[in-house]
């Protein structure tokens, strides 16, 4: 049962990672990209990593595929001419790929969480996750605080327009 | 029945995958995204090895890759927009000026 959904899975993730980087369109890549990383939570939703799996999906499929998604947009990257060829063949892959993840999550979800393929029967609740964080990596949790608070302060000097740039100057009117 | 091996097949192809998206795309911001997919591949060998051994610190340090990711993205996202800016491009052929 669960052979078969790792199967699946992993198909649904090569095929949306083929599909991801031969795309001319960015907007598509990122949305089979997206695709992906849904396939890649659920296998780790499989091998007992339950917390894992809903970070995947907040911070990868949430939160950096939709700045990519921005920041394109914003640019207006995407080339002008619409695609050719018949509807369906351009829905039919997407659709596949959504289809089989959405089967995938519901016979997880009616499943046995514990009852991972290969290795021991190794299952990480929230719980052991975070005394296993805060208590072994503490340190290694501040670096990280920092770190993203110097990228934080890093993206804004990078992406700051002209006006704040002539205002650190000093010769803004 | 599967293995660890399968799991780790399946990392090692994703991260091809992504490193042939890297070199042969031109678009800057599409070599980001396969980047962050070659990341995701590391990230499935971490929990697969983690599941195998039964030990948590794989789970732990798949937490450290995201966050490093998060912040590449923002400043690498960040750096796409000025240069954007300048050249009216984000094509990485137009950014050989350091090139060799």
């Amino acid at each position: 049962m669960t052979a078969a959904i790792f199967y699946i899975l992993s198909a649904a993730a090569l095929l949306a990672t083929l599909m991801a980087i031969t795309r001319k369109n960015p907007v598509h890549a990122v949305i089979y990209l997206v695709h992906a990383f849904f396939a890649l939570a659920l296998i780790f939703f499989i091998l007992g990593a339950p917390l894992v799996a809903a970070w995947e999906v907040i911070i990868y499929a949430g939160a950096i595929m939709v700045l990519f998604l921005f920041i394109i947009m914003m640019l207006e990257l995407t080339p002008g001419e619409a695609a050719r060829g018949p509807g369906w063949q351009r829905w039919a892959p997407v659709i596949l790929l959504s289809g089989s993840i959405v089967v995938c999550t519901l016979l997880l979800m009616t499943a046995e969480p514990q009852a991972g393929p290969g290795g021991p029967n190794f299952y990480a609740s929230p719980r052991d996750f975070g005394y296993g964080l805060f208590k072994e990596y503490a340190l290694a949790v501040e670096i990280v605080s920092f770190q993203l608070l110097f990228a934080a302060v890093g993206a804004f000097y990078v992406g700051r327009g002209e006006r704040t740039r002539r205002r650190a100057r000093g010769d803004e009117r | 029945m599967i293995t660890v091996n399968h799991y780790l097949v399946l990392s090692a192809i994703l991260f091809a995958l992504g490193t042939f998206g890297v070199l042969t795309r031109r678009n800057a911001i599409v070599i980001f995204m396969c980047i962050e997919l070659m990341l995701n591949a590391v990230n499935l060998s971490f929990i697969a090895l983690s599941h195998h051994l039964g030990n948590l610190d794989g789970q732990i340090f798949v937490f450290f890759v995201m966050t490093v990711a998060a912040a590449e993205a923002a400043v690498g996202l960040a750096l796409m927009i000025t240069f954007f800016r300048n050249r009216e491009s984000i094509e990485v052929d137009d950014i050989s000026m350091l090139k060799w």
